[in-house]
């Protein structure tokens, strides 16, 4: 009696599809006033632990369209947004991309927020040729990176994957930089979680200090999820190291400054953008004073020519702060608001033609954002790679120095 | 040799509270064969009952005070979970397949570590813990060796928490009775043993001894999470089984061991194989030398197998 329970249950849900598409179709067709519309598509983190930067990309993008709409920066054409909630999940993210993938209004994605769920967005994206900005992803193998760090040739695998911040192998020898020759670090203890982001950045981390001329230690490691590292600790001390650089995130990174410090081993601790969350200095306390960690990108506030985009952020009341990323997000949505003027500029053009001439416009661009000039490299990696490291003062992270890597 | 002495001082440490939880693993077993999986999840509980207790206090009292009322708080939540958990997931199982309750103590291990997660305020991420014994304070016990007031207390509360346990088992009454239930549950039960309160008794007695050693690591790290159980349950399990599972003095022993091959292999481990994230591998193969040569554990006795 199994099969007609199933049909009891599966017609309804059928039905319900057929009619959710429905509406999701009638999107697409001609807006009001006889302009036609076209859709920027959002994937980002919109619930969950990440959510209040994750909707700091959203509104972004949102401010960005509806500037573009008053300005009517795209002629003939009335943009509208179409935010998916990726949860910062890789499997949601493949879900909601094929979506937006599949609506054909859709001619550019600003997201995600996350390296691992650009890893099953992209793909996606890639396969329709879709442009897809990220305001925020490190992850070095996205544009194909990972092969240079081992020694082997740069191969895309993403043809319509860009974005606008740097990769993990130049976050690494950034710090390193700023290490040796700032805070002048002479013999430096390395530790690790093993993990693919943590490894990888103080491995870059590693090899640009002993070129820089600092005595770098054996690296010690450690496992994600422990709490006592009394023993690597007592190891360390004994080689009396005066700088520490932690490669990982934020969980062991405040335990491991903590104990650090309790031990006698006064010395600082450094990590990446896995460290730079107001969590590390709210577990680790007075402990984290005068540590380090190193960002994406320049702080929003410290941007003069974000002055104002933050008024106007703050002037359209949104609900949640702009975050760390959404100025990157409003430059992420105006290149591809301007790939979309130049490619609709000759012609109306429609479905995959539009979002092959997207892409390439997006390749081709030469834009002046309010985080700096955007063009991108072969590989849609950004061509300046801007980056800052952050100084624990008075129990905030607070800018130290923002710079261009070389 | 100051590094040497330091590293067996961070040892005991570590080894007590992995001692003291495993405690709970080997009573439990001892009495009713069961591998109580959720354990850990007994252990995270005291930290965040502690923690409640201190919230719930006026803000201002003195440590003196405080500290010991958040035992009692730590220690109510965890027996209180454990005596539920006996109660309603455990005890109807009491007659099934050996396989049913193992996975019933997976799934209340799931299903505490998620109520703590969805409904403790914040518990999301790591919950701050109040450091009312400061970490900072640091008493030598060399020129170069020295141990940490938290960590002190640590070691402190796990030797008069397994004194005081090894005493009740063996002079008490009910001490007694649990060792007779735990040789032959049947014969026990035809002397007039209440079996079913001397199995609630092992649960709260590994529940208390679980809380204090959720609480001292709270006071020692400064944070307690949700998922604090997981590994430390998994460590002490291994400890039980290095000790001989069911024996008391064996969980005590396998806890020290456990922390002395977890320390010294970090520091002294030969390359590639040095380093933390190796120390867990060397605990394994230790425990897969003994178990080769004593399957029974180090100090586990050859139990006849029951029909």
């Amino acid at each position: 009696m199994h099969p007609p329970r199933l049909v009891r249950i599966a017609a309804p849900l059928l039905i319900g599809a057929l009619v959710l598409s429905a509406c999701g179709s009638k999107k697409e067709s001609g807006g009001s006033s006889g302009n036609k519309t076209l859709t920027i598509g959002v994937v980002a983190p919109l619930s969950g632990d990440l959510s209040a930067v994750g909707n700091g990309i959203k509104n972004s993008v949102d401010l960005a369209i509806k500037q573009a709409n008053e300005k009517k920066t795209v002629k003939g054409y009335t943009l509208t947004m179409d935010a998916q909630d990726d949860t910062a999940k890789a499997d949601v993210g493949a879900t909601v991309a094929a979506k937006l993938v599949a609506s054909s209004g859709v001619v550019g994605v600003v997201g995600p927020l996350n390296s691992s769920v650009a890893k099953s967005v992209a793909p996606v994206m890639a396969q329709a040729d879709l442009v897809e900005i990220s305001p925020s992803n490190s992850n070095v193998d996205l544009t194909g990176r990972g092969a240079l760090v081992t020694g082997g040739t740069q191969v895309r695998p993403y043809k319509s994957y860009f974005r606008v911040v740097a990769s993990d192998d130049i976050q690494g020898p950034f710090a390193a930089q700023f290490a040796v020759k700032t805070v002048m670090a002479k013999t430096i203890a390395i530790v690790h979680d093993k993990k693919a982001y943590g490894q990888g950045l103080a491995e870059a981390f590693a090899k640009e200090a002993t070129k820089d001329g600092a005595t770098v230690l054996k690296t010690e490691t450690i496992n994600p999820g422990d709490k006592d590292f009394s023993a690597t600790i007592t190891k360390l001390k004994a080689q009396k190291p005066d700088f520490l650089f932690y490669g990982g995130e934020y969980p062991e990174a405040s335990l491991l400054t903590k104990q650090l410090k309790s031990a006698g081993l006064k010395i600082p601790l450094m990590g990446g953008d896995g460290v730079q969350s107001d969590e590390y200095t709210k577990i680790a306390g007075a402990a984290a004073e005068g540590d380090y960690a190193t960002a994406l990108g320049a702080p929003t506030d410290s941007l003069a020519s974000a002055k104002q985009f933050v008024t106007d952020y703050a002037a359209a009341k949104y609900a949640d702060p702009i975050g760390p990323y959404g100025a990157y997000a409003y430059d992420a949505a105006n290149v591809i608001i301007a790939a979309l003027a130049k490619s609709t500029a000759s012609g109306s053009k429609s479905g995959q033609a539009l979002r092959d001439d997207v892409t390439k416009a997006v390749q081709d661009a030469n834009y002046d954002g309010i985080t700096g000039k955007i063009t991108f490299d072969q590989f849609g990696d950004t061509t300046v790679k801007v980056l800052t490291v952050y100084q624990v003062k008075s129990g905030k992270f607070v800018a130290a120095k923002t710079d261009t890597f070389k | 040799m100051d590094v040497f002495f330091q590293q067996l001082v961070n040892a005991i440490v570590l080894g007590a509270t992995y001692g003291l939880v495993a405690l709970g693993y080997t009573m439990v077993y001892g009495i009713v064969q069961l591998i109580n999986f959720a354990h850990g999840e007994i252990y995270m509980l005291g930290g965040f009952g502690a923690l409640t207790t201190y919230l719930a206090l006026p803000s201002g009292t003195p440590a003196g005070i405080s500290l010991p009322l958040m035992l009692v708080g730590g220690i109510a939540v965890s027996v209180t979970a454990a005596v539920i958990m006996e109660r309603f997931a455990y005890r109807p199982l009491r007659s099934a397949p050996r396989l049913a309750p193992l996975i019933t103590a997976i799934g209340v291990s799931v299903f505490l570590q998620e109520l703590v997660r969805n409904f403790y305020p914040h518990a999301r991420s790591a919950r701050n813990f109040p450091q009312l014994v400061n970490p900072d304070y640091q008493i030598r016990l060399g020129s170069n060796v020295q141990i940490s007031a938290p960590q002190l207390l640590t070691v402190t509360v796990a030797l008069v928490g397994m004194v005081t346990l090894s005493t009740f088992v063996r002079r008490s009454r009910t001490g007694r009775a649990m060792q007779a239930t735990a040789q032959d549950p049947d014969t026990a039960r035809l002397m007039g043993i209440d079996t079913d309160r001397i199995i609630v008794t092992a649960f709260v007695l590994g529940a208390a001894l679980a809380a204090l050693a959720g609480v001292s690591s709270g006071l020692q790290f400064g944070q307690v999470d949700f998922h604090m159980g997981f590994i430390t349950g998994v460590k002490a399990f291994t400890a039980a089984v290095l000790g001989g599972i069911g024996n008391i003095s064996g969980a005590v022993l396998g806890g020290f061991i456990l922390g002395l091959v977890e320390v010294m292999a970090t520091q002294y481990a030969p390359d590639p194989f040095s380093g933390g994230a190796w120390k867990d591998a060397w605990s394994f193969v230790v425990l897969i030398i003994v178990l080769v040569f004593r399957p029974t554990g180090l100090l586990g006795e050859r139990v006849a197998a029951r029909a």
